[in-house]
């Protein structure tokens, strides 16, 4: 009875996209958004585009959308991240110890040295990756996602060993004050939240883009050390 | 290049029906973890390489290991199940 | 081979969101429901990507050799679907915990024998 109405609505479901979405064929737009013939959408993915390195001075022009235009999303986006960490710490410090089912033999001496081998070299392009987000693709969440799973691989491979829960935590809180702080530096600068206060320099520098750069900083170590918090406390730490 | 991308979509519904249809439930996880690559892979041909490394990371990463730290930890096969 | 090229994409998301959301209606083990719910996201965010996309477009960055800005796809999409891809993350672990939860109280994940839960 509950498969059959599922079928139902889910067939009325694909019916209802199927209408609406017959008139807007996939990547039409291109001939047409050139040359000026789209004028009932607003173009802000145009605008972005062309005036994006000059304004904000990151050649990723992602990266710009994500730091300079909307910075403010990006803010909620990692409050959103640190109250679901918090909720995982909290209702799995109820749950009491980890009682896993199956008891995972050490790892072979392969599998050991490989994971040693290879955190330095994970570590080292994580931070390479948000280092250079505003020039090339990447940035803050990816190479934060890059350190975490450099975190995950000591757990997979190397015979008992944990994290530094403590440090982990610390790294985290100060990353979300830098980002927090840089905010505010801007609203005392010149009267806007995250406001781009520092020069921008010329395009394809290390050193461009204003506030970019360091705000990708502290959101790489930021989204990295906790994402890994989230794997020690599901692997079964008890900390 | 469009004949690839409509193999990667075909390949990407496959792995989707297998991970609703599997009883044993690292089956399911690990067919998830192959969506995820496969719409990895067409975001990069949708000229979107930031998005494919994202969800490369984390969709093909941390979430399968995400997963099976928690099926560990609760039960491993879906119970056969009766419509009612 | 046009009508192809055309809707494949966006066929491909949508049975992505539709499976997704059979799983959730259907099934009664809690961790396969929490896949469903992990299915639909990608979908969801494929779509997203896809509706930005243009015919022969370029990705939008601006490496030194080719500098036009002409026939760059929207980056708009790209940065709002950066963000539903760490919060999806985020949410499937928070749903995780709360299962291990429920297992560790119940004994079970099979929703119907969770008295409180109910269709």
């Amino acid at each position: 009875m509950r498969k059959l109405i599922s079928l139902v609505v889910l067939l009325a479901v694909a019916a209802g996209l199927a209408l609406s979405l017959h008139r807007g064929p996939f990547g039409a737009e291109g001939a047409k958004a050139e040359a000026g013939l789209d004028s009932d959408k607003v173009n802000f993915g145009r605008y972005y585009v062309h005036e994006g390195v000059k304004e904000t001075g990151a050649t990723n022009i992602v990266s710009s959308v994500v730091l300079g235009y909307r910075g403010f999303d990006t803010l909620g986006e990692v409050a959103v991240l640190f109250i679901a960490a918090t909720g995982l710490a909290a209702v799995l410090h109820l749950a009491g110890p980890s009682r896993g089912k199956r008891d995972a033999e050490p790892a072979s001496l392969v599998v050991f040295t490989g994971c040693r081998f290879l955190f330095p070299l994970l570590l080292l392009f994580g931070t390479y990756v948000f280092v250079h987000g505003h020039l090339t693709p990447g940035g803050g969440f990816q190479g934060g996602a890059m350190i975490a799973s450099a975190f995950l691989l000591i757990y997979l491979g190397c015979r008992g060993r944990a994290l530094n829960e403590k440090g982990l935590r610390v790294t985290e809180s100060l990353s979300g004050l830098a980002f927090v702080a840089v905010g505010l530096a801007g609203l005392a600068v010149g009267g806007a939240f995250l406001l781009n206060f520092l020069p921008t320099g010329s395009p394809y520098s290390l050193f461009s883009a204003g506030i970019i750069p360091i705000v990708y900083v502290a959101v790489g170590l930021k989204v990295g050390c906790e994402l890994g918090g989230i794997i020690d406390r599901l692997a079964g730490g008890a900390g | 290049m469009i004949v690839f991308q409509t193999l990667l979509v075909l390949v990407m519904i496959t792995a989707a029906v297998f991970a609703a249809r599997a009883r044993d439930l690292m089956n399911a996880v690990i067919a998830c973890a192959m969506v995820s690559l496969m719409a990895s892979i067409i975001f990069y041909f949708l000229q979107a390489p930031d998005v494919a490394m994202a969800e490369a990371a984390i969709g093909a990463g941390l979430t399968t290991a995400i997963f099976i730290f928690a099926i560990n930890r609760t039960v491993r096969h879906e119970k056969d199940e009766k419509a009612d | 081979m046009s009508l192809l090229a055309d809707y494949i994409h966006y066929v491909g998301c949508f049975a992505l969101v539709l499976i997704g959301l059979y799983v959730v209606l259907v099934k009664s083990n809690l961790v396969k429901v929490i896949i469903g719910i992990s299915l639909i996201d990608t979908g969801v965010n494929l779509f997203l990507v896809a509706t930005g996309y243009l015919r022969s477009g370029t990705a939008p960055i601006f490496s030194s050799a080719a500098a036009q800005p002409g026939m760059m796809v929207d980056p708009v999409p790209q940065a709002l679907v950066l963000t539903a891809i760490v919060i999806g993350v985020s949410v499937l672990a928070l749903a995780l915990s709360l299962a291990v939860r429920l297992y560790g109280e119940y004994g079970t994940l099979d929703l119907r024998k969770i008295k409180e839960l109910k269709w």
